[in-house]
């Protein structure tokens, strides 16, 4: 190494490291800290990667289940499915490097998260991803959405791997920092999932993939800060991703998994080099000593540091069983990637990295991993929301249909979907659009349902009941299909936690979350958070994002067959409302859109009948006694109406009698567009057993009207809308807002 | 089957071939040079070969496994691309033309409705000629140019397999995909092992693989 550089308060700061955490560094090393040190401790303790404000209240989750293998601690989660697999899933956030550089961040997002699926044994099946932006004519913002979109499909799309949907959002909260969360799945033999605890002294310790560069040094630490006026200059920070090299080194990876000379598995994602040799060596209890001369390097001269803090993409490192080195070397020579053994398993418990012959960091991984700071900030709950104020109920209710089937948050996202490939693998039994996607699990007659869900202004609002809202919206997606839910995966984006207000959103959010998780045994199995997602101004004020806990879910169909879709499917069938007539205006779409208002509290979510409702629905769907289903969500009744009959190109005439016969026009509006939770929309050509069934379930149910036509014909408020005209305006506003071709009706 | 580094649809062929034929597809790596003897029919699958950071389809067409395709299809072996294979074998020369990067520059993944044209191909033979049926297509570079010359004859040998029923990446005169001189190559940007399977919805791409199989008993 060059002469050593000094550590000064300057040095210290701008690692990122607060005095306090400094002191700790000296006193677990007993001594100063080299620069390498330093850097190493940096990013093992950022907040991306040690949590230190997030962990006291992450333990609130529930994580285990009967079918839960492995839950949060692993590279993602692992659940039981059957027929002797595991379903392995993660959602993860890659917010601040797509808010600096969209194409790159957004596609080296997806590559990570497939990573953290492949590392434990599973061939990656699904992509998903949930995507929030600011206002659509916000500066920068059609680059960012443009170049987003592109780098998700540019990643998945090569890699082979299906992105089978997800959500995009817009809020002005999100102007200053956008959010790209990506959901991977995969499918493995349950009885062969990979870890990455370290074992055996003396066995080789190898790096695989692409070699080490320069690129995304710091990255773990830019995202543990928020942005102030220097985000352009961090875009060196940001990473470069390989999709063709990542598709190599899923396929490497797994015939070396084949061959079990594998004892342990980890990739390299933030904080590269240094995060996955730490935890593998300290998840085994056991010392790890690295060469850093046997390191492969794009180009030369790379100092211990940079090849440490590297986030050069497509990376994995192993631990091997001794003496398998030639195998596993022709496996990866085969796929042309790097293959090199850089060091050993010791029985130190310490760290020690060489270069040039003599030890350039030695520390011990007890401090690093297990003394990481935990922090207790102060939190403020959410003041909760005084009740709405009187309304003007002024309008045609299809009127305002047409308006909000062509706002941004309900408008068709064709634009983005046919940007990915959602069908690669040939096991995409529902595309995009649905309220969940559904794979088959290759070679069963099973099927996989995926959903993410979170609705930020409700979280905003009230952070309890948002966050409970999230997991049910999610559980609530993946019985409209038909899938038993199994378990979750979250990603907890917010701003700055040492605002106590903000902390106060995440632990409200959890709170929720965790209640929520509870009452519909629905475990969260792995996660990731991110906070520091605000902007300070010029003047030191901070803006941040609406509190988001981004929920990503996976059920079980035992037969895709029996999987149900939201489109009409045929003339003069029922349409019926499970659950009690909506109501609830407050912070409802509706009136966000159309009375410019964001107010009043969200609605509550009432977790029996969420259970109740939703395992009404799943028995129905598998009894066959229902032919269309859709959860109502964002924009409440009557565009859950809407999308089952643009999806089924089919109308339907809403009855004069529902819900009071009455009823003043004016009443219609809550009715109508009231954002009320635990409630289905079903059709059945057979109503009598349906009827029945509800009866025996004690479900509330309401009669809504019939299927046929060309139209959605309103009844009761004497109006009606062609499909034609409403799937004009649905399908309007992303090509208009992105130019290109018209979109395909 | 013919697999390159980054192929990512040549498990979906095979398995539509397996169901098709009731034999199981032999694997082929890109670096070999002989194929066996007995073949009836190659596959050159979809995906992203050696990552197409190139243009697409030109590094695999230059791998050693595709001289012995070439020759292969000389000598009357069936050969089916599908997407980036179709970009292969018109790189190879097997067939006219070249993929383009699509007219809306966007990558497009949708159900298109084609019109099938000649149905007097081995691969075509249970269709109706001007039938129109729905396939999958899944691709960023799939406008297929070629000089008025080569489109004019395409036209009148009866080598158009398959058109575009509505603009779908601004393709010359709709081509979706074409068969070469003697009817034993077909190149097609849309997947019709992604529209075989009961699971699929669409099964617009079941006929191919059976008439495939007709043909080549």
């Amino acid at each position: 190494m060059s002469a050593p550089a000094p550590i000064t308060p300057q040095v210290v700061a701008d690692h990122g490291l607060s005095p306090d955490e400094y002191a700790r560094v000296r006193r677990a090393l007993g001594r100063e800290p080299n620069l390498l040190e330093l850097g190493i401790f940096s990013v093992m303790w950022s907040e991306h990667c040690s949590y230190k404000s997030s962990r006291l209240h992450l333990a609130k989750l529930p994580t285990t289940g009967p079918h839960v293998i492995h839950g949060p601690g692993e590279n993602a989660g692992v659940v039981d499915i059957g027929n002797g697999l595991a379903a392995i899933f993660k959602m993860e956030s890659h917010n601040h490097p797509s808010f600096i550089e969209p194409y790159q961040g957004a596609a080296t997002g997806v590559g990570g998260i497939l990573r953290d699926v492949f590392t434990m044994g599973a061939r990656p099946v699904a992509l998903m991803n949930a995507l929030r932006f600011g206002r659509p004519d916000a500066p920068k913002m059609k680059h960012l959405i443009s170049g987003v979109v592109a780098g998700i499909g540019g990643y998945g799309n090569c890699v082979g791997v299906p992105t089978v949907g997800g959500e995009v959002d817009f809020h002005p909260a999100y102007d200053g920092n956008i959010l790209v969360n990506a959901m991977a799945v995969g499918v493995a033999r349950a009885d062969r999932i990979f870890l990455s605890a370290a074992a055996g002294v003396g066995n080789p310790v190898v790096y695989v993939g692409s070699k080490t560069g320069r690129d995304g040094i710091h990255g773990a630490t830019m995202a543990s800060a928020d942005f102030g006026a220097d985000a352009e200059e961090k875009r060196p920070t940001v990473q470069v991703g390989d999709p063709f090299t990542e598709k190599l080194l899923i396929e490497a990876c797994l015939e070396l998994m084949e061959t079990g000379a594998i004892v342990a598995i980890q990739d390299m994602g933030a904080a590269g080099l240094t995060s996955s040799s730490v935890e593998m060596a300290s998840k085994g209890g056991v010392g790890i000593e690295l060469d850093m001369d046997a390191v492969p390097a794009r180009e030369e001269g790379m100092t211990p540091y940079e090849m440490m803090l590297s986030e050069s993409q497509e990376r994995m490192l192993m631990v091997l069983e001794p003496g398998r080195e030639e195998e596993a070397a022709a496996i990866f020579r085969k796929w042309e990637l790097d293959f090199a053994v850089i060091g050993r398993v010791t029985d130190t418990g310490r760290m020690v990295l060489r270069f040039g012959g003599t030890a350039v960091a030695d520390i011990p991984l007890g401090a690093l991993a297990d003394d990481a700071p935990k922090y207790d900030r102060p939190h403020v709950p959410t003041p909760p929301r005084a009740p709405l104020g009187p309304l003007d109920f002024a309008g045609d209710p299809l009127e305002d249909l047409r308006a909000l089937l062509a706002s941004p948050d309900l408008a068709s996202r064709r634009w983005v979907w046919e940007q990915y490939d959602s069908e690669v693998g040939a096991d995409t039994v529902q595309r995009p659009g649905g309220d969940a996607a559904v794979v088959r699990v290759h070679g069963t007659p099973k099927a996989l349902a995926i959903t993410t869900d979170c609705t930020p202004r409700y979280c905003y609002a009230d952070p309890v009941e948002g966050g409970a809202q999230a997991i049910a919206g999610a559980y609530r997606n993946l019985s409209a299909v038909g899938a038993r839910p199994l378990a979750a995966t979250d990603c907890l984006n917010f701003g700055n936690p040492q605002r106590p207000e903000i902390m106060g959103q995440l632990v409200g959010c959890i709170e929720g979350m965790a209640r929520a998780c509870r009452a519909l045994d629905f475990p969260i199995v792995s996660g990731n958070v991110s906070l520091y997602n605000e902007t300070s101004g010029p003047d030191g004020s901070g803006s941040a994002i609406l509190p988001t806990p981004a929920v990503g879910a996976v059920g079980l169909l035992d037969d895709w067959r029996s999987a149900a879709t939201l489109a009409f499917k045929a003339a003069d069938e029922d349409v019926w409302l499970i659950g009690a007539p909506p109501s609830h205006l407050g912070q409802s779409i509706w009136l966000r859109e159309l009375r410019g208002l964001e107010e009043g509290p969200p609605p509550s979510v009432d977790l029996a009948a969420e259970r109740l409702h939703a395992e009404f629905v799943r028995e129905a769907i598998a009894n066959g006694l229902v032919s269309a289903v859709h959860d109502v969500a964002d924009g409440g009744l009557l565009v859950a109406l809407a999308e089952m009959a643009l999806a089924g190109n089919l109308g339907a005439t809403l009855d004069p009698l529902f819900p009071d016969p009455a009823a003043r026009p004016a009443d219609w509006h809550p009715f109508l567009f009231g954002e009320d939770q635990a409630r289905y929309v079903v059709t059945t050509g057979n109503s009598d057993p349906f009827v029945r069934l509800t009866a025996e379930r004690g479900i509330p149910h309401l009669h809504l009207g019939s299927t046929g036509g060309d139209a959605l014909l309103c009844r009761p408020t004497r109006s009606g809308a062609l499909l034609a005209d409403l799937r004009r305006a649905h399908e309007g506003f992303f090509p208009a807002l992105m130019g290109g071709e018209p979109a395909v009706a | 089957m013919v697999v390159f580094p980054g192929s990512n649809c040549d498990r979906d062929l095979a398995v539509a071939l397996r169901e098709a034929t009731g034999r199981e597809p032999v694997m082929l790596w890109h670096r070999e040079t002989e194929l066996p003897d007995d073949l009836d029919l190659i596959g050159v699958p979809g995906g992203f070969s050696y990552g197409d950071y190139l243009r697409s389809g030109a590094m695999a067409a230059r791998s050693p496994v595709m001289r012995a395709v070439k020759d292969a299809a000389d000598k009357g072996v069936a050969v089916l691309g599908v997407c980036n294979g179709f970009q292969i074998l018109t790189e190879a020369g097997l067939l006219p033309g070249a993929l383009m990067r699509n007219s809306g520059i966007r990558f497009v993944c949708r159900d298109a409705p084609l019109r099938v044209g000649n149905a007097d191909t081995p691969f075509t033979r249970r269709y109706e000629p001007g039938e129109v049926i729905d396939l999958p297509v899944a691709h960023h570079d799939g406008n297929y140019q070629a000089d008025e010359a080569t489109l004019d004859r395409l036209e009148g040998e009866g080598r158009v397999a398959f058109r575009y029923a509505d603009p779908c990446n601004g393709s010359a005169r709709d081509i979706a995909g074409i068969v070469n001189e003697r009817s034993n190559v077909l190149g097609l940007m849309p997947h019709p092992e992604r529209a075989f399977d009961p699971a699929h919805g669409g099964r617009g791409g079941r006929r191919l693989f059976e008439g495939l199989v007709e043909a080549l008993a």
